[in-house]
């Protein structure tokens, strides 16, 4: 712990400090662009510079000097302020000013630094660069006259992706930032570097020239996308959603989102459903709300009536149709949309145990079925830290994936699991922290007792050598709603064969759009959802509902972590938040349930379920004992197809689209064009 | 005080005789090496402490001393390494080049008591991109050792394992600078490292690493036999040895020779290069070092010695001992410009100062070189170069903005006179 004076104010800082830190727990602002928490020091952008004694008698880069014992940090003298002046006056030279139609405009690190470092005019009379437009793919649009070298999107797509997809070509003032060949950026996760990046040189180019960030409402919400939970917020003006950023949670997605998160906006403004439809001789027709309600009372179900959640779904719309089946009587819930079935009867054995940030600790990982870039892209982030820094083994059962650390597939077939090489058992066996990434690919070849099994004999649940616990057994849930449903009991042992097996009289989809319609023939289907995607061409009665960014609502991810959600903006047309649509269908149904707002509606969900009342981990018990019985076999396939298009809203959105197209099959159109 | 002939440590500079093993052997080479390194480590490393041999490369930073940085045990996980710095770059210099092409079995010798001294695995050289012939010669001595176990496995007969590697460079001026000269080594961009760590913590591949001149290098072996009494018996303190002067430029025969350190410039020129074309009166400036120190007029260089601390003095630097003299017919704001851009050229673009101040002071200058500015501009253009100067992360900012601001110091009445000219020509 070096004791310091930062401009004459002593403190202690934490041993490994660099200046820069120093400074800023001291309280001192201390410009600077290329320096970012996450990323390894560069060091060249020297608007850090401070003084420090002892040492030489010229400024110091703060970022990457380590603060130690005695040092006098200055960062007010004239010698500091006249150094950044210059640093600024630098970078501004060859810098375009063109600020009044940058997207960065109102935001931007350079313009903000230059108001507050900077001189007030310039003594630059040459010509000014220009760097040629560089093609990123669809979703980040650069300007590189406008880049200050600062090389953050660089270390981005390095470290913390794990792919060298950008990079610096040219030296001196020639030097360019681009990608490899100038091919699409084309990882999951390559939107993140426009936010790194301080200037306006790479920006968003689905939300080009679209608004002003003052103009923006700022909402805090969590994303659907997948099971992750990330947090984000949402730029909306007037009814729309603009954009969507991340929030810094260090438990949960640092300070990234993947690109789905941030670019399946524009989907929740198109095929939205904004009206009642009801299905008449055969097609769909629009309908009044009343119609609508009518038309489902019409089927008297009384207790033959049946909810599936999808994917999408927060807990209150759950727990309102939880509460709406069981004043009926019924207690028909399923929230497996494809037909799964493995137990759920433990949450533990469902859950991410490890959590996202410990799993970066780990020094032994086997994935069994899940393609982990696809079903959680930022848990990939996390296994790439433990691999690529802590030198954890990874291995994979399952068909091959591009990992972006180094990574031994063990075969396509689940078998495996009872029949592991010796190195792989060796590896567990000697680890200190062994995990298991469980995906539905791995449950559906039936691995989830088999993998209860590993966790016994490799002891994944273990005391560390400092007393902290630790547990290494993990499932993937790429649903937002799925922790949250098995909390609420929606589950069937069964899967939604029970569903279909019961034939209840009418069938609630809580916007379950994976859902294989053809097997509830004799039901009237009623889906409340917000998007008019797949569910539209079977559902009987189709009820207009909010998307996750009109609506407050809980969510809980694969950790278990529970997490409030706020609602930003209304839902278009007549759609309705969903818990007032299922209140209103209680009343038409005659059945009685306890709720007649928000907040009493959440009283009673966190009533029943208290974890679901307070922002942490919901404590999930111990494992379940292993069925020793249970055998995992077969090919393992992924579920997820298309990563850009595993939902309704990212089915909708033109970004979404385009990504897919230009990123996943860009080659097959190449090919086809030629 | 002229240096004799048997105070020589490069007999064979100018390449009267064959480079080959045979040759390089009969002038003294490789003449029980094994007895050198049975002085152990702290033997070599205090020897040439107390010879006063200062880094030859141009920052001047004592030799022994950085070779006492490494670590004392080596372990297996982090070897040592010795990087010998050949890619030589500067404009002036060409010392390396003689010694490679014409004597390359002292640099490989030194490498081999160098890199023991540091308790290095192996040695690279990394050799400028553009030297091909000397490239070949390096190649062909490598061989030569290693054929004569002279180096590679039990060196010389000693027990120690010495590799010596020859790597040639892509011809990018910054990978002279020593941590960028890592990074290219490892495969990467060339761009200097921020220090610290410094490489004798973490070098290449992380790995503790002394990185020298070949002219330090060189002149290892020799100090060895001769002793750090002979070597300290050279130059003024704290500026001792001989030193490979290079003289280009306006003088009668450019040579690149062998000196004492701290001889006069004038009986330098005298003697080895015979006197400045048109006589003293002719000349104009002398840049000593190198194209990154700051030049010199005529007046104060003329008897001024010619080291680290005299050339200091003058506000200039020894650098390289590069010399380079210019005589009346020289413009001289030309001459700086195309520094400038050859700085501009080589800047790596890493960080700010450089990448941004390296291509405006060129262009301030190229329009300085007309007159085309305005007088304040010179002023400006002093700013500018204070502004680069020790705002960046290696030393080639320092280096741009020296020579200018060597010239505004000296010449600045010239800068003036353009621009009035071009005033008045504007006017008529």
């Amino acid at each position: 712990m070096p004791k310091l004076t930062v401009d004459g104010v002593e403190l202690e800082v934490p041993a490994g400090a660099t200046v820069l830190q120093a400074c800023e727990l001291a309280g001192k602002e201390v410009p600077r662009f290329c320096y970012h928490e996450r990323l390894s020091i560069a060091g060249n952008c020297r608007m850090c510079l401070v003084e420090v004694k002892p040492g030489p008698p010229k400024q110091q880069a703060g970022c990457a000097m380590p603060a130690g014992e005695g040092q006098e940090i200055r960062t007010d003298s004239e010698m500091v302020k006249t150094a950044r002046e210059g640093v600024m006056e630098f970078l501004l030279i060859n810098h375009p000013l063109d600020c009044p139609i940058c997207d960065q405009g109102g935001e931007c690190d350079l313009q903000d630094q230059a108001m507050a470092y900077g001189r007030g005019a310039t003594r630059y009379e040459e010509n000014k660069r220009a760097v040629t437009e560089k093609h990123m793919g669809p979703l980040i649009k650069t300007t590189m006259t406008r880049c200050i070298h600062c090389t953050r999107c660089v270390r981005f797509s390095e470290e913390i992706a794990g792919v060298d997809e950008i990079g610096a070509l040219f030296r001196g003032e020639d030097m360019q930032i681009t990608t490899y060949l100038e091919q699409a950026a084309s990882h999951e996760l390559s939107a993140n570097v426009i936010d790194l990046c301080p200037v306006g040189a790479l920006t968003s180019r689905p939300y080009a020239f679209e608004a002003r960030p003052w103009e923006l409402k700022k909402t805090l919400s969590i994303d659907v996308s997948d099971g992750i939970g990330a947090n984000i917020r949402l730029d909306s003006r007037g009814r729309e959603v603009l954009r969507i950023l991340p929030r810094i949670n260090d438990d949960v997605n640092e300070e990234w989102i993947s690109d789905k998160a941030r670019y399946q906006v524009d989907g929740l403004t198109k095929r939205r459903i904004d009206q009642p439809w009801v299905r008449k001789k055969g097609k769909p027709q629009p309908a009044s709300w009343d119609e609508a309600f009518a038309a489902i009372a019409k089927a008297k179900p009384g207790k033959s009536i049946a909810a599936i959640a999808g994917g999408l779904a927060d807990c209150e719309t759950m727990f309102a149709a939880k509460q709406l089946l069981g004043a009926l009587g019924s207690e028909l819930l399923e929230s497996r949309q494809t037909g799964e079935s493995f137990d759920v009867s433990n949450l533990a054995a469902m859950t991410f145990n490890t959590t996202l940030e410990g799993i970066e600790s780990a020094d032994a990982v086997l994935i069994v079925g899940s393609h982990v870039r696809w079903e959680a892209a930022l848990l990939n982030v996390r296994l790439r830290k433990a691999a690529a820094r802590g030198g954890a083994k990874v291995f994979v059962v399952g068909p091959e994936w591009e990992t972006t650390y180094p990574a031994t597939f063990l075969g396509e077939d689940a078998s495996v699991l009872h029949n592991f090489p010796q190195d792989v058992s060796d590896t567990f066996a000697n680890a200190e922290r062994p995990a298991i990434i469980l995906g539905h690919g791995g449950l559906a070849a039936g691995a989830l007792h088999p993998a209860l099994a590993l966790a016994e004999d490799w002891k994944l649940v273990r005391q560390l050598e400092d007393g902290t616990p630790w547990n290494g057994f993990n499932v993937v849930q790429m649903a937002a709603s799925q922790i949250g449903a098995l909390m609420l009991g929606y589950a069937k042992s069964g899967g939604i064969a029970d569903i279909s097996a019961a034939s209840p009289e009418v069938l609630i989809s809580l916007g379950g759009d994976a859902i294989d319609y053809s097997q509830f023939e004799g039901s009237l289907k009623v889906y409340i959802g917000h998007h008019g995607d797949r569910s539209m061409q079977s559902a009987d009665v189709v009820l207009p509902a909010a998307a996750y960014t009109e609506k407050a609502g809980t969510y809980v991810n694969t950790e278990g972590r529970v997490q409030f959600a706020e609602k930003g903006v209304f839902a278009p047309g007549d759609a309705r938040e969903d818990w007032t649509i299922l209140r209103a269908l209680a009343d038409a149904l005659g059945a009685k349930v306890d709720f007649d707002s928000f907040e009493e509606l959440r009283a009673a969900m966190v009533a029943e379920v208290p974890a679901l009342g307070e922002e942490a981990l919901a404590d999930v018990g111990a494992l379940p004992k292993a069925d020793r019985g249970a055998k995992a076999s077969g090919a393992i396939t992924y579920p997820i197809r298309d990563f850009y298009l595993t939902n309704p809203i990212a089915r909708a959105s033109a970004t979404m689209q385009r990504c897919s197209a230009e990123l996943l099959h860009g080659d097959a159109i190449a090919e086809a064009a030629e | 005080m002229a240096l004799a002939d048997k105070d020589r440590i490069f007999t064979n500079v100018y390449g009267y005789q064959p480079w080959n093993l045979k040759a390089a052997q009969a002038r003294g080479d490789w003449d029980n090496t094994k007895a050198i390194l049975e002085k152990g480590r702290d033997g070599i490393v205090e020897e040439i402490k107390a010879s006063g041999l200062r880094g030859r490369g141009g920052a001047g930073f004592p030799t022994g001393l950085k070779w006492s940085f490494m670590p004392k045990e080596p372990s297996p996980a982090k070897p040592g390494f010795l990087l010998i710095n050949a890619d030589e770059s500067e404009p002036g210099s060409c010392k390396d080049r003689e010694i490679i092409r014409h004597d390359p079995h002292k640099l490989i010798e030194g490498a081999l008591v160098a890199g023991f001294a540091c308790g290095a695995r192996a040695a690279y050289i990394y050799i400028r991109g553009e030297y091909i012939r000397e490239a070949e010669v390096l190649f062909a001595a490598v061989e030569e050792a290693y054929d004569a176990g002279l180096i590679g496995k039990n060196a010389c007969g000693s027990g120690y394992d010495f590799d010596v590697f020859v790597h040639r460079g892509a011809g990018a001026y910054i990978c002279g600078e020593e941590t960028a000269m890592i990074e290219s080594l490892e495969g990467k961009k060339g761009q200097p490292r921020l220090k610290p760590p410094f490489p004798a913590g973490a070098g290449l591949y992380g790995c503790p690493s002394t990185v020298n001149n070949v002219e330090s290098i060189a002149v290892s072996p020799t100090i060895m036999r001769r002793g750090a009494a002979w070597f300290s018996g050279f130059g003024r303190e704290n500026n001792h040895g001989t030193k490979l002067f290079q003289i280009s430029g306006h003088v009668e025969k450019p040579c690149v020779v062998e000196e004492e350190m701290g001889i006069p410039f004038r009986e330098l020129i005298e003697k080895h290069c015979g006197g400045i074309r048109g006589g003293w009166d002719n000349l104009l400036a002398v840049i000593p070092g190198g194209s990154s120190v700051p030049l010199v007029p005529a007046a104060q260089i003329m008897d001024a010695p010619m080291d680290f601390d005299g050339l200091k003095e003058l506000q200039s630097g020894l650098g390289t001992a590069a010399v380079i003299v210019m005589d009346k017919s020289t413009d001289i704001v030309r001459a700086i410009s195309r520094l400038s851009y050859f700085y501009k050229h080589e800047s790596c673009g890493q960080c700010t100062p450089c990448r941004e101040g390296t291509g405006w002071m060129w262009r301030v200058m190229e329009r300085l070189r007309t007159g085309d500015a305005a007088v304040e501009e010179i002023d400006m253009l002093q700013q500018v170069t204070k502004q680069v100067e020790g705002h960046t992360i290696c030393a080639l900012g320092d280096a741009a903005a020296w020579p200018i601001q060597g010239l505004i110091r000296h010449f600045r009445p010239e800068l003036e006179r353009r621009i009035a000219d071009n005033v008045m020509e504007a006017a008529e």
